[in-house]
């Protein structure tokens, strides 16, 4: 970047068509995405179930922050800057564990603090008398996180003071948890089976980008699809197939199927990939799981939650949904370059196990350090990463689809193949990449 | 007998060093079972946790046969690997069925990159009419719950 970071020169990286490559490459960029994007916006933090015990707690790094996520006395779930109000020490470093006593105690000079992060005690207070530590940022203790809010288990932040509050900012992105919590026939999900991480060498937008691009598997994935073709003979069609041969065939579905799957953009970047059907739409049959959900649903909202199970609902940006398999992908962005994506499933309670075996083969299968599919993805992303600066074209294609009606329309059904919902998430980054600079 | 068992697990690793895939392959029983689990060794076995890797011989074909393509895209330049073991301890023996320990260091070149992963293997080694077969292959690792890089071959 030789131009000053404006709130201008921001805005005229992200064209109607096209976003400028200083997007994925530019350090200066990225420290201020951090600041202004990752903390104006409201990013997923955990599940309840991670915390399910007073006194639970995890830890999580938001928009280069780290923070507290605990359960208190009385059940509520809060969320604390971690980091001591006196010489800024994290306070906590395990990634989840149980807080040891009623009071958050820094190891280093032993300032404790309430569970809302209120300054408890200090040793050696006279001291501190007529000095201003009380009056100061120092005496205030633990900063709560400015924004917190639990929508059906699922925790989310935001860290900036300013921004949307939660149900304008997700508006009806959120269905696509109601979605899944809906699988379960008691309302109940459960975090399990362990979280699968992977660091990339690229920048988040390349993977986040991908989740909504259903043009790639046809030439991406075609290794990963040849090869299980050539290994798998189907000899009775009604039998079921291995886990791992369901979930990895519809990879290989042709460009019309991906077209004819539906998509639809929202407000502030979300999407819908796959409105009408997905690569899960044809997992097979659950028996009485089924009577089970229609028991407690209803038949209609039961057949609606099993049969409406779309690619990706990305609930932008930090995650990206698949209520069958249900798993749920979390993207951290670490530097300009480096990205850590989890992949974590959920355990529907009243569930069938084969819903939670799906869940765990399918990450394994998909988001693995291991998993052939995204061996593929990865090395191209991280190839976009070093190609990229390579000119005279400074800009990456989005026109696919464009059309002038979109810049004034939200939300907005699509076909599956648009790139709208990738433009869209680019709208929603400058706008909120701008909201509070000039 | 320990040394033939030691001398069969050295040879496995070898020959995935040597990207002899097939004749890797040709070690597992039909049963037999591939697994880095996602806790390392503190994982059991019955346990409903995930895995870095948990493949049958399907799974382990389809991969191979992935790599003997030509449209595997990551291995544009091809990953090679190295695997340094320590002497297998034999921990058990019964019915035929014996079960070895073997801490190893594990290298993974991919152009410019490198991959190093450590940690221990459990073999558990069947005697079959063909000779011994791997029924399961575990690859404890040390960091098994880190931010993993790409891991493109077999540790």
């Amino acid at each position: 970047m030789s131009t000053p970071l404006s709130a201008a020169s921001i805005r005229e990286l992200v064209r109607a068509d096209q976003v400028h490559k200083d997007l994925y490459l530019s350090p200066e960029l990225f420290a201020l995405e951090q600041r202004e994007f990752f903390g104006n916006t409201w990013q997923y933090a955990g599940h309840v179930s991670q915390i399910p015990q007073a006194l639970d707690y995890i830890t999580v790094d938001i928009a280069g922050q780290s923070l507290l996520i605990l359960r208190d006395n009385e059940g509520e779930v809060r969320a604390l800057h971690n980091r001591c109000a006196h010489k800024g020490v994290r306070l906590y470093t395990a990634e989840s564990g149980q807080l040891g006593a009623r009071f958050l105690r820094c190891p280093y000079h032993a300032w404790s603090y309430r569970l809302d992060g209120a300054l408890a005690s200090y040793p050696l207070r006279a001291g501190y008398e007529g000095t201003g530590m009380c009056e100061s940022a120092n005496g205030q203790g633990l900063a709560p996180v400015s924004g917190l809010k639990v929508y059906r288990g699922f925790i989310f932040v935001r860290v900036n003071p300013e921004g949307p509050a939660f149900e304008d900012y997700f508006g009806e992105a959120v269905a696509a948890l109601d979605q899944m919590v809906d699988r379960s026939p008691s309302g109940e999900l459960v975090i399990e089976g362990g979280v699968l991480r992977n660091t990339i060498h690229c920048n988040w937008k390349f993977y986040l980008e991908n989740i909504n691009d259903t043009v790639h598997p046809v030439s991406t994935h075609e290794s990963a699809v040849r090869a299980a073709q050539s290994q798998w003979t189907e000899t009775d069609p009604n039998a079921p197939k291995p886990l791992a041969i369901e979930q990895i065939l519809p990879f290989g579905q042709p460009y019309a199927f991906f077209e004819g799957m539906g998509g639809r953009v929202l407000p502030h970047g979300h999407s819908i990939s796959g409105t009408r059907a997905s690569v899960h739409s044809g997992y097979g049959e659950l028996g009485d799981y089924v009577k089970a959900l229609a028991a407690a649903h209803g038949e209609e909202r039961a057949k609606a939650i099993l049969e409406h199970s779309p690619q990706n609902v990305v609930l932008y940006p930090s995650l990206a949904v698949k209520g069958s398999p249900q798993t749920i992908r979390v993207i951290r962005p670490v530097a300009v370059d480096r990205t850590v994506i989890e992949a974590w499933n959920f355990r529907t309670l009243g569930g069938p196990d084969l819903l939670f075996d799906r869940a765990l083969n399918y990450s394994r299968l998909v988001f693995s350090p291991m998993s052939i599919v995204a061996h593929d993805d990865i090395h191209l992303f991280e190839q976009q990463q070093q190609g990229l600066r390579s000119g005279p074209n400074d800009w990456v294609s989005l026109h696919r689809d464009f059309n002038s009606a979109e810049l004034d329309t939200l939300p907005m059904d699509t076909n599956g193949s648009s790139e709208l919902l990738i433009r869209n998430q680019y709208r929603a980054w400058a706008a909120h990449m701008t909201r509070r600079i000039a | 007998m320990v040394s033939t068992l030691q001398d069969f697990i050295y040879d496995e690793a070898r020959l995935i060093d040597s990207a002899d895939y097939e004749a890797w392959l040709a070690l597992f029983a039909d049963d037999g079972r591939y697994w880095v689990p996602l806790k390392g060794q503190a994982q059991t076995e019955d346990e409903r946790h995930n895995a870095i890797a948990d493949e049958s011989p399907l799974l382990l074909r389809l991969r191979v046969a992935r790599l003997r393509g030509d449209r595997a895209h990551s291995q544009q330049q091809r990953s090679q690997c190295q695997h340094v073991l320590q002497s297998p301890r034999l921990l058990s023996s019964d019915a035929g069925v014996h079960t070895l320990h073997t801490p190893f260091t594990y290298a993974e070149s991919r152009g410019e990159e490198m991959v190093v992963l450590h940690g221990h293997c459990v073999h558990r080694l069947r005697e079959t009419p063909e000779g011994l077969r791997i029924a399961l292959k575990r690859v404890n690792l040390v960091n098994a719950h880190a931010r993993l890089p790409m891991i493109q071959l077999f540790p």
